[in-house]
This record gives structure tokens, C-alpha cells and sequence, in this order.
């Protein structure tokens, strides 16, 4: 007699679609999906360990190193923290630099969202279409610190160098290309059969469950809770400008994909208020040599591109942190991938990863 | 009786062969070799063609340059990956079942070969011109599911397992619908013979009489040749490779070397069944008319591939049995109620 038995897919860590180095144990019954166990581990590298020997000056390039596709949403994240830990008043003009790149940032990180998602949905074209405009991006952050990916750029008490001329007139030129850009992905992926069809109703994951796995980011927005850092803590100079949050509306994949659209517009929407009210200034202030941060404790949290980014530390007094600790959003993210594949079939696995859209470096810190 | 340089040619080496054997049987048997031999190049050379079109097509519709180091303009960037595939290490993986596992890219290859004896490239040039010739050809392809299924249980990978399975169900949900839209033209012809449906569109193409069963045909037709966005036996963003996720070097690329052949093969059907064959305009030959339409069909069906996103597995198969389905059985109908009132009339 025929007789079927569930078995364990071991997708990873060295499969095409787990973007990195994840392991999600897969357990099928024929294409069903019963249960999805992630992994974690496989790119530990100890930063918080590793910040403890470190000065806090030297720190700052590790968080480069989290989340790798939106290093200045991390920088930006634990400057302020060590800011608020030392006392130091960031001048105004460091202020909008540091959130014009926090937010090309997050377009460029969404954009590797889209292009993944695209390219794990079968359609490799998308994925060229997306990493096509995010070149632009980091050729803008090539010409304002001279590097593209891990910038460390944002610095304690300011930014590395001023924004030149030719970054500001790149920039506005990028803003006034975003509407035509959105038009196309509309035109290519949005508008096709194929793309909703495969994302529509899929891996829902409800208000409750979103709460439950404090999930954070545009994962929360997409299950319709309006939770976004920089609306709530106003940090920085997000309390002068006027932007929306997108929000979805079931919690399924293609919310997720629609609230990143989205927000690409208000970033883009946020970048011109910022360039447009640019203050005159110094762009770094006036921080010790030796940065000795008196002896006490502080937490900041932004809103990166993947949702809440927390830098929790610990001063001793001296020039080096005592420890550090990171809320990382990927990591918190992620432990949703069960509820969310649990019912749906192997190919929908693949979606429900892209749309979490974890970052192994974050992950696993 | 036949027309064309192709076919002339024919005549006139079998003449001389016949003034140099004198055996008829003999004479038969070297024609046949000579055909199978043109037929098997056609077929080696239209791999090495279609993965450089395919790269460049792919790198103009991804707004990317493509190949264009090897040779002027990357021309023989595919001669090149060839000599790097046949240069590989062959990796036999532990646990496999041997036998099949060998076998499979060679048995895949075998249906993808061997319907090209039933393709009428020009006028009455045919290597087997045989009465079930449609019926045969749909008989041979199906095939193909069998070394799919072999390779990916013989790999001893959960992967490739998955992907037999999927090939198993995906072939058999959109045979069907194929074969009863191809049933519309055997009606209208009135035979399965390959070189009498292209004769019955001298004057009207089929696109234009049966245009259900031509878009039925085409979705059916990118399945069975695992194209995008139906590749889902190999859905690499899920199962890496399917049943091939294993298989490296020449191996690797003997399954290679049956999908761009079996691509031939579709555009070259999608030709001879609904744009009219060799048929066309006096100024050119037939067989360069069946060659510019078969190039166009497969330049469609490789645009078609590289625009959309793959289907899930539920999606396809309930497209397939819910909608092309009763579709093509809708199209039957129409065609015997069509010819019907065109008989009174």
C-alpha cells in the first residue's frame, strides 16, 4: 500500500534564496510546508565582544558590518547612542546630512529588498532592474565619503565631511528620478498577474502574531500597526519634517512589498524637505580626542531600514565601552518565518524569507 | 513533384550515390545517415547559437552589455563554455543509483533528437514523413518525463527529488490540454501527417483558423520545455536545480543541451503547426521562411522567459486542468461545428 511520510529540507546555508548564510529546516509534507525551523550562527562574528576592546571611535565601523546594506542607518544608530552616553550636541547641519543619507540608505536597502524578492520569485530580470537604481545610490555615497557600502560615514558628534556641492545637486537629480523609477517597477512587477497572484494571501501574518513576535519595521506597518521610530522618538531631525507611514493592510507578502514601495517615496519624500531646509553650519561638533564617556548607561533606538535598531551600552568610564548590546530587528523578525510558512507550499517559503528580509550580518551580529 | 533547392539537392546526391552503390536499400540506409548526421548538427550547433542569444537577449531585455570578451563581440563565448564544461572535474555523488543516474542525461537527450526525423524543413524535406507523424511527435516528447524523474530520484538529493515529482505533475496537466488543442489542426487537415498539415496552410495559416489552440499551445508548449515562468522543475530560487542540482560538467551539460534543443523544437513546432511552415513569400526559399519563423517564435518564447516571474506549483496545475482544459475542449467543439456549417455551406 502507498504510504507518505513528512520529511526535513535542509534549504541552506548554501542555497540560492536564503540571502546569506541561513539555514531554515524545512519540514515538508510533499510540497506543503508543516513547520520552518531557522538556523542562526553561521556568520557570528562576536561584534558586540568584540566593540568591548575596542575605543569608541573604533566601534563605529563594526555597525557598518550589521546591516550591510544600510550601513548609515547603523552608524547613524550608534553615534546617537554613544552621543547621548557623552553628552554631545550634534550641529544642526550634521543633523540633515546624517538623515539625507539615512534615508538613501533605506531606499538603497529597499531596493535590495525588491531585487531579491523579484529574483526569488523567478524573475531575474527584476532583480538587475533594482540593483541598476540602487548603483546610483552608492556612486552618492561614493562622492560624499568615498566609500559605497560600508560608508562609515556618520561619525560621534557629526559626520565625516561636509556634503559637497556635486552630492547635493546628484542627489536632488536622484529625488527627481524616484517617481519615474517606482513608475517602472510598477510597470514591470506591481501590475504583473504572476507577482500578485504569488504574493496576494500568502504568509499572513496578523496583527496579533506581528505584536506577539514584536516584530518591528515595515514587516509591523505591513500588518497594519503603525510603529515607526522615527515618527514616535522624533530622534535627530526627523521632528521637522513632514512625512507619512505607510501602513498595510492584512499582513501578507504583498503588503510587505507595497509598504517598502511606499516608503521609498517618503524617503525620497523626506530627502527633498532636508535638502531644500539645509542649514548653514559646522558639521561636526566639538568632541574630545579621547572620548571618555562618564560612567553610566544608555539606549538609543532608530528606526533602520529592517525596523527598531537599539544600541544598549554600558560606560565604565574609560575610553572603551563595557559592553555593548544590540537589539538587532532581523533577528526578531525572522522568528516569524514558522507562523508564516506553516500551511503554505515550498515555493512560498522562498517568499514569505524574502519579504522578512533579513540580513544574515544583522542577524547573527 | 517537390520544389526547392533542398530538396533538388536531395535528388541529386541520391542520384549519385545510386550510379555508385546501385543498391536501393543501401542507398537508403547512407541517405538516412547523412540526414540523421545534418539533423544531430543542427541540433549541437543550435546549443552553442541559442545560449549566446540567450545570454545576449537576457543582458538587452536586464539593460546589461552580455558576453563580449570571447571573440568579436563575445561571438564565441558559448565555444568557450563548452571547452570549460567538458574541462570539469565529473562529480559522482555518493549514494546515488548509479545506473539511472548515468543514464538520465542521455535518455533525455534521446526524444529531444529524435523528433527532429518528424520537423518538414522545406518542401518535402522530411526525414520520416510518416502518417502519425503528429501522434508520434506528442508520444516522444512526453517522453522526456521519464529522464527527468530517473535523474532526480537516482541523485539521492531532496532537491532533485522534489523536482521529478513537480516534472511528473506539470507534464501531465498540460499534456492534455496540448494534445486536444493540436486536435483543432488534425481536424481541420484531416491527417497526422506533418507535411500534409503544412500543406493545408498554403493559403491560410492556422494561427488564423485556430487561435484558441494557438495560445493554448503556447503556454502548454513553454511547460513542456520547462521554460520560464513555468521552470518550475528547476525553480532555482526554491530547489537549486531540480533533478540536475547534482550533475556537473559534461553531464550537466547534456541536460543543457537538451533544453536549448528542446526550445528549438518548440519554436520549430509553433512554425509548422500555426505560422504556416515553409510557406511564404516566392523571393526566398522555404526553408529560410521556416528558419525566420522559427527563429521569431523562439526569440518570443525566450522574451516571454525572461519578463515574467515563476508560477507556484498550485497555480500552474489547476491553470492547466481548470482553464486550458476546458478551453482547448471548447476549441474541438468550435472547430467541428465550424467545419460542419463550411461543409453545408
Amino acid at each position: 500500500m502507498a504510504q507518505t511520510e513528512k520529511f526535513v529540507l535542509n534549504m541552506g546555508p548554501q542555497h540560492p534564496s536564503t540571502h546569506g548564510v541561513l539555514q531554515v529546516q524545512v519540514e515538508l509534507d510533499g510540497e506543503n510546508i508543516v513547520g520552518a525551523t531557522p538556523v542562526m550562527g553561521y556568520l557570528h562574528r562576536g561584534i558586540e565582544k568584540l566593540m568591548e576592546s575596542r575605543t569608541y571611535v573604533q566601534c563605529v565601523p563594526y555597525t557598518d558590518r550589521l546591516d550591510y546594506v544600510s550601513a548609515m542607518n547603523n552608524n547613524l544608530g550608534f553615534c546617537m547612542a554613544v552621543e547621548k552616553l557623552a553628552n554631545i550636541e550634534v550641529p544642526r547641519r550634521a543633523e540633515y546630512i546624517r538623515v539625507i543619507c539615512a534615508e538613501l540608505n533605506r531606499i538603497a536597502s529597499h531596493h535590495v529588498f525588491i531585487g531579491s524578492l523579484t529574483n526569488d520569485l523567478g524573475s531575474a530580470t527584476g532583480m538587475i532592474y533594482a540593483f541598476r537604481d540602487r548603483e546610483k545610490i552608492l556612486d552618492l555615497f561614493n562622492i560624499i565619503c568615498g566609500a559605497r557600502m560600508t560608508a562609515h560615514y556618520i561619525r560621534i558628534g557629526g559626520v565625516a565631511a561636509d556634503a559637497q556641492e556635486e552630492f547635493l545637486r546628484d542627489t536632488q537629480k536622484f529625488i527627481d528620478y524616484v517617481p519615474a523609477m517606482l513608475d517602472e517597477y510598477d510597470r514591470i512587477f506591481t501590475g504583473n498577474e504572476i507577482f500578485q497572484a504569488r504574493m496576494q494571501n500568502t504568509s499572513i501574518i496578523t496583527k496579533e502574531d506581528a505584536l506577539k513576535y514584536s516584530m518591528s519595521g515595515p514587516n509591523i506597518r505591513a500588518s497594519g500597526i503603525d510603529y515607526d521610530i522615527r515618527k514616535i522618538d522624533k530622534y535627530g531631525a526627523y521632528g521637522d519634517f513632514d512625512f507619512e507611514i505607510p501602513l498595510g493592510k492584512q499582513g501578507d507578502n504583498w503588503d510587505r512589498y507595497i509598504v517598502r514601495l511606499k516608503e521609498i517615496q517618503q524617503s525620497a519624500n523626506i530627502i527633498q524637505q532636508a535638502l531644500d531646509n539645509l542649514p548653514e553650519g559646522p558639521y561636526m561638533a566639538k568632541v574630545p580626542k579621547v572620548l571618555k564617556p562618564p560612567k553610566g548607561d544608555a539606549y538609543h533606538r532608530v528606526e533602520n531600514t529592517r525596523g527598531e535598531l537599539g544600541f544598549y551600552i554600558v560606560s565604565d568610564g574609560s575610553t572603551k565601552p563595557y559592553r555593548v548590546h544590540i537589539r538587532r530587528p532581523s533577528i526578531v523578525n525572522l522568528q516569524a518565518l514558522d507562523t508564516m510558512c506553516r500551511g503554505m507550499l515550498l515555493a512560498d517559503a522562498v517568499t514569505a524569507f524574502a519579504t522578512i528580509d533579513p540580513l544574515m550580518g544583522e542577524v547573527d551580529c | 513533384m517537390h520544389s526547392g533547392i533542398l530538396y533538388s539537392t536531395a535528388q541529386a546526391l541520391r542520384e549519385i550515390l545510386m550510379s555508385l552503390v546501385g543498391v536501393p536499400l543501401l542507398v537508403d540506409i547512407i541517405m538516412t545517415v547523412i540526414c540523421a548526421t545534418i539533423l544531430l548538427l543542427i541540433m549541437a550547433t543550435s546549443a552553442l547559437v541559442f545560449t549566446l542569444g540567450e545570454r545576449k537577449i537576457c543582458a538587452f531585455i536586464q539593460v546589461r552589455i552580455g558576453p563580449n570578451r570571447v571573440g568579436p563581440g563575445g561571438l564565441l563565448q558559448s565555444v568557450a563554455d563548452m571547452i570549460k564544461l567538458m574541462d570539469k572535474e565529473d562529480i559522482v555523488p555518493r549514494g546515488i543509483d548509479k545506473w539511472l543516474w548515468v543514464l538520465s542525461p542521455i535518455l533525455l537527450l534521446v526524444p529531444s533528437a529524435l523528433i527532429y526525423a518528424f520537423f518538414p524543413f522545406d518542401d518535402g524535406v522530411i526525414l520520416a514523413d510518416v502518417n502519425v507523424g503528429l501522434f508520434l511527435l506528442i508520444a516522444i516528447t512526453s517522453q522526456t518525463v521519464l529522464p527527468f524523474l530517473m535523474g532526480g530520484y537516482a541523485s539521492n538529493s531532496k532537491y532533485s527529488l522534489i523536482g521529478g515529482m513537480r516534472t511528473v505533475a506539470q507534464m501531465l496537466g498540460y499534456e492534455v490540454p496540448m494534445v486536444f488543442a493540436l486536435m483543432g489542426i488534425v481536424m481541420l487537415t484531416g491527417s497526422l501527417k506533418m507535411s500534409a498539415i503544412v500543406e493545408a496552410q498554403s493559403n491560410v495559416w492556422f494561427i488564423v483558423l485556430q487561435p484558441l489552440a494557438f495560445l493554448i499551445y503556447i503556454v502548454t508548449a513553454l511547460v513542456e520545455s520547462n521554460r520560464p515562468p513555468f521552470n518550475l522543475v528547476e525553480g532555482e530560487s526554491e530547489i537549486i536545480a531540480g533533478p540536475f542540482t547534482e550533475y556537473t560538467g559534461m553531464r550537466w551539460a547534456l541536460f543543457f543541451l537538451a533544453e536549448f534543443s528542446n526550445l528549438m523544437c518548440i519554436g520549430i513546432l509553433t512554425t509548422t503547426l500555426f505560422l504556416g511552415g515553409w510557406h511564404g513569400p516566392d523571393f526566398l526559399p522555404g526553408f529560410a521562411w521556416f528558419w525566420i519563423k522559427t527563429f521569431i517564435c523562439v526569440l518570443f518564447y525566450q522574451w516571454v522567459g525572461w519578463t515574467f516571474p515563476r508560477l507556484r506549483i498550485d497555480t500552474m496545475l489547476s491553470f492547466g486542468w481548470k482553464v486550458l482544459l476546458p478551453i482547448a475542449l471548447v476549441n474541438v467543439l468550435l472547430t467541428g461545428v465550424g467545419i460542419y456549417i463550411y461543409n453545408i455551406m
